[in-house]
């Protein structure tokens, strides 16, 4: 056998292993979201949305309750977390740039989102929960804040570097102060990618389980009160999932069907943006 | 006027940015605090006891610890490979026309809820690895294994972007010595984008060791140590989960503080190296 032919033999080999290896990774993927789609459509019905929770056995339960909390505690989270996460990613973009400060502080942000969140719900629990005594929507949404934060400091960060210094000279030589230059030039010319980041950032919290667990807990039944335990769609689920009745666990499905689709659906928004912005 | 307002926007996104730092440091310091009854109270013996009985007021770490490293050590094992393989595909092997959908559809799989996978694998594995190996099905193994698929999406497509930062000109030019796509892969791409990869395939398991709903739907949390990984068993964060609501006594509490510290410098301590080590300059992928 020449040199060639081992050579070539090696290849196919590998290719084929490599194949292999995609469609089986691919296969166990498809089948998880094949099962949610299945299981989620099946459960999906007009109640869902108009009911709230209910004993099970009971006929007529939904999930609106953790639908609202959901839409709360998420939203209460974004209207916090996204202008503090713009203005600290401003500020490393803008005006730490390379300085020691502002390298510390991406590389602390990196690290912060990988950190395991249930930590942070841990956290919260100690200077929230306890002194308050008792759990709320508002210390979930806290927990969440925390998670969103470094996401979208850092995507904020990378998207103002990506305008040109030359848009912002121009406006420095009409005589405009900096600040008026970053939100009149750098913001209009970053649009795009920071709408990205806050899409990807809300899509990251929403599917957070862990540590909402111990800081809005879980409530069975409508609650819009933010000082009080609150129901989200991922404890909801959890808690249904792991009970073993079988009306319950089927609107855990649909807690997951309807949160996942919420969750792709931004992304691929996201997406969708960052492409048209590079097709201009 | 305009002098005042820009003084204010700078120091206020200047005070946010650095507000970042400070809040991690009292996320360890809160830590820490609560931690300390059961620091002064149980010492060293905390990461070495092997029995955790709260009714007993006995609080051993160790079979969490145990149970966070082999079923982070299996994840790794099942994921690599097929990340790997996965990755090679992306990048080298698929045809133009499969490999932005195949690219997007991992990404937007590593989007999804980790609670979701916590789910399948309790409705959809448990009964096929219960039949398999027998036992309750809920186990180490069944934790291992959906841990990993539910990394498998991130680390491959981490892996990707690591491999496609090689210059395409390198490449051309090993395929046009004769090279075959083997050839590249082990002698340009992998030399090449070596430390991205590792850092990538490291910064997987910093996420993976943290991990709590993909794995606590079917590890079981039972607090022991064996090698039969057909058994129940439990990791720090399944812990963390299962009875952080529970805590009543002022050393169960202390101590399940004490075990999210471990578990945050822990994953802090891999995250960096990922970061600092491997993955040094490299731009942030979400």
């Amino acid at each position: 056998m020449t040199h060639t032919t081992k050579r070539i033999i090696m290849n196919n080999i590998v290719m084929t292993l490599s194949t292999i290896s995609a469609v089986i990774g691919m296969g166990f993927l498809f089948w998880i979201l094949g099962i949610l789609v299945i299981n989620g459509v099946d459960a999906l019905t007009w109640t869902i949305f108009s009911q709230e929770g209910a004993p099970p056995g009971y006929e007529n339960s939904g999930l609106k309750h953790a639908l609202i909390g959901q839409l709360l505690i998420v939203g209460a989270a974004t209207v916090v977390g996204v202008p503090l996460g713009i203005l600290a990613g401003t500020y490393l973009s803008e005006y730490g740039q390379k300085a020691k400060l502002a390298e510390t502080i991406r590389d602390i942000s990196d690290i912060m989102m990988s950190a395991p969140s249930i930590v942070i719900g841990a956290f919260v629990y100690a200077v929230v929960v306890a002194p308050m005594g008792h759990f709320s929507g508002w210390a979930g949404s806290i927990a969440l804040t925390i998670i969103m934060l470094p996401i979208i400091l850092r995507t904020t960060d990378d998207m103002l570097n990506l305008v040109p210094s030359t848009l912002r000279e121009a406006a420095f030589a009409l005589g405009a102060p900096k600040y008026k230059v970053i939100i009149q030039v750098v913001y209009r010319g970053a649009k795009a990618g920071i709408l990205t980041g806050i899409l990807l950032g809300v899509a990251r919290v929403a599917g957070e389980t862990a540590p909402l667990l111990f800081t809005s807990f879980n409530d069975n039944f409508l609650n819009t009160d933010m000082n009080e335990p609150m129901a989200s769609l991922t404890v909801t689920m959890y808690n249904y999932a792991t009970s073993p009745y079988e009306d319950w666990q089927k609107l855990g499905w649909a807690a997951a069907f309807i949160l996942s689709m919420f969750i792709l659906t931004l992304n691929i928004l996201g997406k969708l943006f960052l492409l048209k912005k590079k097709g201009r | 006027m305009s002098i005042i307002l820009d003084k204010i926007f700078a120091h206020t996104s200047k005070f946010i940015a650095v507000s970042i730092l400070l809040l991690v440091a009292w996320i360890f310091t809160v830590l820490l605090q609560h931690s300390m009854e059961s620091i002064t109270a149980l010492g060293f013996d905390f990461v070495t006891e092997t029995k955790w009985a709260p009714n007993l007021e006995k609080f051993g770490a160790l079979p969490a610890i145990y149970g966070s490293v082999v079923s982070t050590f299996l994840a790794m094992i099942l994921a690599v490979p097929l990340a790997i393989g996965v990755a090679i595909y992306l990048s080298e092997l698929a045809p133009a026309k499969l490999k932005t959908p195949v690219g997007v559809s991992i990404e937007l799989l590593a989007a999804i809820p980790s609670v979701v996978y916590g789910m399948w694998g309790l409705f959809y594995f448990v009964p096929i690895v219960r039949d398999l190996v027998g036992g309750i099905g809920i186990s180490m193994l069944t934790a291992g294994i959906v841990l990993s698929i539910m990394i498998l999406p991130f680390m491959a497509a981490v892996t990707r972007d690591a491999m496609d930062t090689t210059p395409d000109i390198l490449k051309e030019s090993a395929y046009a010595l004769g090279g075959t796509r083997w050839d590249v892969i082990k002698d340009i791409i992998i030399p090449y984008a070596k430390a991205g990869i590792i850092g990538s395939l490291i910064l997987a398991l910093g996420r993976a060791i943290g991990e709590t709903m993909a794995v606590t739907f079917v590890m079981g949390n039972v607090h022991q140590i064996s090698m039969d990984l057909t058994l129940p068993a439990t990791s720090i964060p399944v812990t963390l989960a299962n009875e952080f609501t529970e805590a009543s006594s002022g050393l169960y509490y202390s101590s399940l503080f004490q075990l999210s510290l471990l578990l945050l410098v822990i994953s802090f301590t891999i995250i960096s190296i990922a970061k600092f080590y491997f993955l040094r300059r490299k731009r942030v992928g979400l």
